[in-house]
């Protein structure tokens, strides 16, 4: 029986195991949208924004570990989504998106709402396609689900003319995908491994830097083991927060311009630096050729491309991380009784006397609520086992550093492209996801304000997602810069006096707002939050507009050049004299 | 260095897009670029000559590598191979210099692909250096219109130190 190719669409969903979509309707995909009128396996959820419905796709692809999907209609609708799909492509996630596009016959021709958002969207997908002819759909999407959640993940767009998803064909669905120009390296090369077991046993020294990597390919439990096994600290990149667990003796916490005095110091005097799904960006290294100076550097990535990109490498190993881990263990079980305490009993020493010497800390207030202090008590009352979103600035460095994550995909945020606007829409995302967990976002007032208006998609479908807004009236991390660098001239990150009531904002869509203006109030509207069950929560947390995100590395220096709160204003002036 | 390499591609619209935006993008400059169907219609070759450092070669082959519609990459450098490129040039000799002009093109085996009543069109085939002196020594008697192709190149057999990059990295 023939199918039209809306249904088509439907049916491919479906047996890729797709229940929940976000999306935007409009012309062009009034076919597929009226097929999901009547559809009851795959739901929609309409947000009110493209971006929204690729953020929303994007966290609850991080937190499910599926491929997060979307739909939205050709032009402006598949150009709004171009920021999501760069958000989801930096940093390697999975998702699926379907646009619209004006009928075959019509394109190139300046039709009405037609964008080639395959020409725009081929630098920032991990391939993206145009379908043709209907017999192709179901190919098509077949191999997009391939390439989105194989190898290294990224997001993949199908656009689809309108004459596509109105035509008709059989429906075949492939049994298998086998796409001959495209093989990841899963296994890791043998000779490698066995080079790298040696470079750990000879290493006195020696440092793991964990990534998003870990998470991406589910490597956490074999991370752990390894690391207690032979008795390696590990430090995470942000987008590895939760690939080992925060709260281990072993952890350093995130390392990099914002990373723990403790983490960078132990990098810059390893002897062997152990990098494992990471990419060595210019946030976590620094200046290069100061970077982890004493240091052989290996480097596990299933993506060749993300090795000797940045820094040298001494020993790559292509794989697959779980694969090359779990080869990595086994031998290093194998080889001849190691002291493993004995010898590395010194470093692990050193590094507790970092930790004591300069842990990570603010200064707390009893009469104005520090920042910092908000995201302790969220991580207290939640017991740390809440889903973080973050915005990005200091509201994302500051849920990153005082916040332990102990799990992976309990941590969702735009590390690469560094996306304002991503953190409540994939908290609605995650919600959806994951509807048994608490759900925060961790905002700043500039931030949320990007894509406020998904609040609606949150009260309509009753999502009690938490924003936790860190008011501090002003984009604080580019005021921050702007305090030390640019001579305290604050120029455009002034925003209280435009900011909404963020309480009224939420109340007039139908959630909940609270606030906070005294830190004894923090953690009763925490705690209030969390006995909302069935609305969206804003709590408004009037915050120190003077805080900072202390440690810091100012850019262009070694990670070892760290400013620290306290020396704040010696330091100032130092940097002042050598501008 | 200069280095050839050649691309075997899916034969699909988008996919010079998709090499060329990976050039682009990264602010790599591509000096020549040639396209054809290989006896299999499905797939295209491209011979790509680009310049950079051993490191932004590599990035580049790996870079090509990843891209989903590329099936093989081969970097010239290290491998023992045969390169040519064509070049068609319209001259316009004065009468006296006629003889000379048909004396060089013969040296340098090429041969008139036409003639009209001021002009002859050369075509010459070779390695860069061949094709690169011709031109220095036909230039004085006034090219008017010059085309190349870009170059191509296939390994030479039997020297098996062919690294294929695919491999290695």
């Amino acid at each position: 029986m023939k199918k039209s190719g809306a249904e088509i669409l439907i049916e491919c969903l479906k047996k890729e195991g797709v229940k929940h979509i976000f999306g935007y309707p409009g012309g062009v995909v009034l076919n597929i949208f009226d097929i999901l009128y009547d559809e009851k396996d795959v739901q929609l959820f309409l947000t009110r924004h493209e971006q929204g419905a690729i953020h929303a796709a994007d966290g609850y692809a991080r937190a499910s570990g599926k491929v997060g999907v979307a739909i939205v209609t050709s032009g402006p609708g598949a150009t709004n989504t171009v920021t999501g799909i760069a958000t989801a492509s930096m940093d390697s996630i999975p998702i699926v998106v379907f646009s619209g596009q004006v009928p075959t016959l019509l394109i190139g021709n300046d039709a009405f709402q037609e964008a080639d958002i395959v020409g725009i969207t081929r630098p920032c997908t991990k391939h993206n396609f145009l379908v043709k002819d209907v017999k192709d759909l179901a190919q098509t999407v077949r191999e997009a689900f391939h390439i989105a959640s194989t190898g290294r993940p990224g997001p993949v767009l199908i656009d689809l003319p309108k004459d596509i998803t109105a035509g008709s064909t059989e429906f075949v669905w492939p049994d298998e995908v086998k796409i001959r120009s495209y093989n990841p390296t899963y296994q890791g090369n043998k000779y490698m491994i066995n080079q790298a077991v040696q470079m750990i046993a000879q290493a006195k020294k020696p440092v793991i830097m964990a990534g998003g990597g870990v998470i991406l390919s589910g490597a956490a439990k074999e991370l752990k083991e390894l690391a207690e096994l032979a008795k390696i600290p590990v430090t995470m990149t942000l987008m590895g927060l939760g690939g080992f667990p925060g709260t281990n003796k072993l952890s350093m916490g995130m390392l990099g311009m914002h990373g723990t005095y403790y983490a960078n110091t132990a990098v810059q005097n390893a002897d062997l630096l152990i990098g494992i799904g990471v990419r060595f960006d210019d946030r976590v290294t620094g200046r290069t050729e100061a970077f982890a100076p004493h240091a052989k550097i290996m480097q596990i990535d299933i993506d060749p491309t993300s090795i000797r990109k940045n820094v040298r490498v001494d020993l790559p190993v292509v794989g697959d991380v779980k694969n090359v881990l779990r080869d990595i263990i086994k031998a290093t079980k194998e080889l001849k009784e190691q002291q493993w305490g004995a010898i590395r009993n010194a470093w692990l020493k050193q590094i507790e006397k970092w930790k004591e010497e300069r842990p990570l800390t603010y200064r707390f207030d009893k009469n104005i609520i520090k920042p910092e202090f908000v995201v302790e008590k969220i991580y207290e009352v939640t017991k740390g086992e809440a889903i973080i979103c973050t915005e990005v600035g200091q509201n994302q460095m500051w849920a990153a550093q005082f916040y332990k994550y102990d799990y992976p995909r309990r941590w969702l945020s735009s590390g690469g492209l560094g996306t304002m606007g991503y953190g409540f829409p994939a908290a609605i995302g995650a919600q959806l996801a994951c509807p048994d967990k608490i759900v925060f976002d961790i905002a700043g007032d500039g931030s949320i304000q990007m894509n406020i208006q998904e609040l609606a998609t949150a009260v309509i479908n009753k999502l009690p997602v938490k924003v936790a807004i860190l008011n501090n009236g002003y984009l604080g991390m580019v005021r921050q810069w702007q305090e030390l660098f640019f001579k305290e001239r604050y120029s455009h990150t002034h925003l209280e006096s435009g900011n909404p009531d963020f309480v009224k904002v939420a109340e007039a869509y139908g959630a909940v707002g609270l606030r906070a203006t005294k830190p004894e109030e923090v953690e009763p509207i925490i705690k209030e939050s969390l006995k909302i069950k069935n609305r969206p929560v804003f709590l408004d947390f009037i915050v120190d507009w003077k805080e900072k995100v202390y440690p810091m590395v100012p850019a262009g220096a070694s990670i070892d050049e760290m400013i620290f709160e306290e020396e704040e204003k010696k330091e100032e002036k130092k940097l002042k004299a050598v501008k | 260095m200069r280095h050839t390499i050649s691309v075997l591609v899916e034969n699909k619209f988008g996919v010079l897009s998709r090499v060329s935006g990976l050039f682009s993008g990264r602010g790599y400059n591509i000096e020549s670029l040639s396209v054809g169907e290989t006896i299999d219609p499905a797939i295209s070759i491209m011979t790509i000559v680009t310049t950079g450092d051993d490191l932004v070669v590599e990035q580049i082959t790996k870079q090509l590598n990843k891209l989903i519609d590329v099936i093989k990459v081969v970097d010239f450098m290290e491998i023992d191979h045969v390169e040519r490129e064509m070049v068609l040039i319209k001259v316009a000799p004065r009468k006296d210099d006629k003889t000379e002009v048909l004396q060089l093109t013969e040296i340098f085996r090429g041969r008139i692909v036409d003639s009209g009543p001021s002009t002859y069109t050369i075509e010459i085939t070779g390695n860069e250096g061949k094709i690169n002196a011709f031109i220095e020594l036909i230039k004085p008697f006034g090219i008017k219109e010059f085309v190349r192709t870009g170059k191509v190149a296939i390994a030479r057999e039997g020297l098996k130190k062919a690294k294929q990059t695919r491999e290695a990295s």
